[in-house]
């Protein structure tokens, strides 16, 4: 058997390279998690007052958490539909327009039909997940059938899908005042609002397609080798556009909360969206080559990004050592996860 | 003046160069020949610098040398004109002449473009090429290419107080017949400033050329020819001379093929300048081996026959029914298995597990509406492991952490397991130990007795003869001859050699 196990262990079999890459975003996530509450027992401590590492914390605390929920959703949706794509080696740099045009579309039909959910309203969200749909399959085929690389492709669809949505607003923003639909971040249910939930539902089916269907399979297949993907028959193109469709609806389910989230549909909706999920997705874990990763890697990759963000807030740095702090992590992650002996040239 | 004594060289697990004595005199045109994975390309590392040997001496005018890098090689005057263009196409002729020597062309950081002309200029007069320098080099035939190489390596002269040593890594392998002539006619013209090193598939080209010719096999030089002595019979014969081993090619279990039914029918089919003109018919439980040089077209026939090239004219059939759509989707459709020479490119998917690899050509077996039924997909795995004694531990392991063996049969179990009964095989045995290899033949018998109508391309002709039931060879994309290959009457090494080269 001892071409079994010819690659593991250079350290002795018990850490290998693959399990620190596997493990490490998970570590950061933990790190972080003690490391806010440290700053504030520091500032505490100088300052002579009483503190309780970790219990007296405001960050360690089931409200922020719920802030932290809150905030992180949106993009949470956004990040497992560029999984997805990142999984088949591709990219897509759409998000913000396509979740600017669902929001505002979103917002129109909903006052269009009655401006409740209790009415025909409520048409308006499989409306807008259709949109995402048709945004992500136009997308696709711009890259695949005109055989445009995925970033391009995708980076101008965005700037076509904001354009789009000013057009549409005229730069108004439009509010969403229902309380049912508002109820997405108003009801709380074991201290976290209702999206949170919602968001959780759609971590599970994205999951599901991910580990239990032929799509799923074939996004790894596609990015661990397009060749013999290729050669075994799928139709790789096909795969690539359904891969982009399916990102485009979970970027309108990312525009439906982030409506919810704040009751406002604009074309700013969609901005930041796009540093966040493609951080976030790295961060987590996800090699940017294709064919490892997948969407649990995105759910810690999202909480790492916004812990950063609301931990800086609760110990006062400013806005900008937050986004110089993330564009290192970045990097950092990077370079963990690619295996450079491997990697002669890179473009 | 140049000569390697008793150089030898290791990679691991194989003896590439045993204790090679190598002669160049001024002036010569030296040939070497030898099969696929004689050692030849080895040895021509070593001489321009690109290996280092781990024994004997190297030296010129008797002065022992060491290379570090073809640089320090090239310091020496010695020169190489690669089988693989090396010139980069979106560059100029001129800078491509001088890539990595433009120092001598620079005042205060700026290049002398006019300067770097007229030196081209020069070089493009000594191999009879009247181009502009600032062409792009793209723009060139492929001929012209091959001068421009040759004149890049001739700025060595210059560069060098003593001789020059070229080598010639089959240069006409791209070249019609007026050009080689013209090639030849250059090249005995240069004897007078440098000798050559001149490799060949081609035997009679390298008869035509050379003053004397190195015969080389298994990482030995069998034999040193003059012109005047050469003949093809003789260097053929000590290129390829020795035992076949009957038991382990399987021989004895080789049965008779069904020639009632065909599996594969080729009609004067032809692809571009890939392949010309040919015709076959694969029956259940044959081997068909394809036979040629590298670059005959034997790879491009397999692509057709799986459906990822379409042919240009000629008709394909699969199972009687004419092919018009040449996808590889309708050909996995067909039934028809490809595993092809680059493993790991193309045969399986590292970072993809056991049972993931072998469903990924039948995943709508294995799902319903889009939905995978895993625990099939594992007990298949699980039956295949077994039937093919693969080593892995589990069905979750890496794929890409099997040896190459393995990878292999996951490969065949793949096609097998999905109904596949015409397999394309694309030297199965390449980078596998000997144990390995035998698993492989094993496997080749076992799915000729299941009616498996197999097409095959071996690493070695050893490999070919002993598998194979049906033997056509092919040279430069065009039929050559068909052999049946019976148990106890099959075609000597010598017969097949004779009609690739």
């Amino acid at each position: 058997m001892s071409d079994v196990t010819a690659q593991t262990a250079p350290f002795g079999g018990l850490v290998t390279r693959d399990q620190i890459v596997k493990w490490a975003p998970l570590l950061v996530l933990a790190v972080l998690l003690l490391l806010f509450p440290f700053f504030e027992w520091l500032e505490d401590f100088r300052e002579g007052k009483d503190h309780v590492y970790l219990l007296d914390s405001r960050f360690f605390s089931i409200r922020n958490a719920a802030r932290i929920g809150i905030a992180a959703t949106p993009a949470l949706m956004v990040a497992i539909g560029v999984t997805f794509i990142i999984i088949m080696g591709s990219i897509d740099l759409s998000m913000e327009g396509t979740v600017s045009v669902c929001a505002v579309l979103f917002a129109f039909a909903f006052l269009a039909w009655g401006g409740t959910l209790m009415s025909w309203a409520w048409l308006a969200i499989p409306l807008v997940l259709l949109v995402g749909a048709i945004m992500g399959f136009i997308n696709g085929l711009v890259h695949v059938r005109l055989k445009i690389p995925s970033f391009m492709a995708s980076l101008a669809m965005g700037f076509v899908g904001t354009g789009f949505a000013l057009l549409l607003t005229g730069g108004d923003r439009i509010r969403i005042e229902d309380e049912l639909f508002r109820s997405l971040l108003t009801v709380r249910w074991l201290n976290f609002p209702i999206m949170c939930y919602v968001a959780l539902g759609f971590l599970l089916i994205a999951w599901f397609i991910q580990s239990r269907t032929t799509l799923g399979r074939n996004f790894y297949a596609v990015g661990g080798g397009e060749e013999l993907a290729h050669a075994s028959g799928l139709n790789v193109n096909r795969v690539r556009i359904m891969g982009f469709t399916l990102a485009g609806m979970f970027f309108a389910v990312g525009a439906l909360l982030a409506v919810g989230r704040i009751g406002i549909a604009e074309t700013a909706t969609g901005n930041n969206f796009m540093f966040v999920s493609i951080t976030a997705v790295v961060v987590g874990g996800t090699a940017l080559w294709g064919g490892i990763g997948g969407v649990w890697n995105t759910l810690v990759g999202v909480l790492i990004v916004n812990v950063i963000n609301n931990g800086m807030v609760v110990i006062g740095l400013p806005g900008y050592v937050q986004d110089g702090v993330l564009g290192i992590l970045v990097i950092i992650a990077v370079v963990l996860s690619t295996d450079r002996k491997s990697v002669s040239f890179v473009k | 003046m140049y000569e390697l004594r008793k150089v030898d060289k290791h990679f691991p697990g194989v003896h590439a160069l045993k204790e090679i004595d190598f002669k160049v005199n001024r002036g010569e045109i030296v040939g070497l020949v030898g099969e696929n994975g004689a050692g030849k390309s080895t040895l021509m590392k070593v001489i321009y610098g690109s290996y280092q040997p781990d024994g004997g001496t190297i030296t010129i005018d008797d002065k022992a040398v060491r290379f570090q890098n073809p640089r320090q090689a090239m310091e020496h005057g010695i020169g190489m004109v690669f089988q693989e263009q090396s010139l980069i196409t979106n560059l100029t002729v001129m800078e491509n002449i001088f890539l990595g020597y433009e120092q001598q062309f620079v005042n205060f950081g700026v290049i002398d473009w006019k300067a770097m002309a007229e030196a081209a200029r020069h070089q493009l007069k000594k191999v009879k090429l009247d181009i502009d320098p600032s062409m792009t080099t793209s723009q060139l035939s492929f001929a012209q290419r091959q001068l421009v190489e040759l004149a890049k390596v001739l700025t060595l002269e210059e560069r060098i107080d003593g001789d020059l040593v070229i080598l010639l890594d089959e240069p006409t392998s791209v070249l019609a017949k007026e050009e080689v002539e013209l090639l030849f006619q250059l090249v005995r013209d240069l004897t007078k400033r440098a000798s050559f090193i001149f490799v060949s598939h081609r035997m009679d080209e390298v008869l035509e050329l050379s003053d004397r010719i190195y015969v080389m096999k298994d990482g030995e030089v069998v034999d040193v020819v003059e012109q005047k002595d050469a003949e093809v019979d003789a260097i053929q014969h000590k290129m390829v001379g020795r035992e076949v081993d009957k038991e382990y090619y399987r021989e004895q279990k080789q049965k008779p093929y069904d020639a009632e039914q065909v599996l594969v029918t080729f009609d004067s089919v032809s692809l571009g300048n890939r392949y010309k003109d040919i015709s076959f018919e694969l029956h259940p439980g044959e081997v068909l081996c394809l036979v040629g040089t590298e670059g005959s077209g034997r790879e491009a026939i397999l692509r057709t026959v799986y459906g990822l090239d379409a042919p240009t004219s000629g008709s394909v059939s699969i199972k009687g029914e004419q092919v018009s759509r040449f996808t590889a989707k309708s050909g996995v459709a067909r039934g028809v298995g490809y595993t092809p020479r680059e493993r790991k490119v193309e045969g399986i998917v590292a970072g993809m597990n056991v049972y993931e690899n072998m469903t990924l050509s039948q995943m709508d077996n294995y799902s319903s509406a889009g939905v995978l039924n895993i625990s099939e997909e594992k007990s298949l795995a699980r039956t295949w492991i077994e039937k093919l004694a693969i080593k892995t531990p589990d069905v979750y392991k890496d794929c890409g952490g099997l040896s190459g063996g393995n990878q292999q049969k996951v490969v065949l179990a793949k096609w097998r397991s999905g109904g596949s009964d015409i397999i394309l095989l694309d030297h199965p045995t390449r980078g596998l130990d000997i144990g390995a290899k035998e698993d492989v033949y094993e496997m080749v018998r076992e799915m000729s007795d299941a009616g498996v109508g197999i097409v095959l391309v071996a690493d070695t002709l050893e490999e070919a003869i002993g598998l194979s039931h049906t033997i056509i060879v092919i040279k430069d994309g065009e039929f050559q001859k068909r052999f049946d290959c019976t148990p106890g009457d099959k075609p000597s090494l010598y017969d097949l050699v004779h009609h690739m080269i």
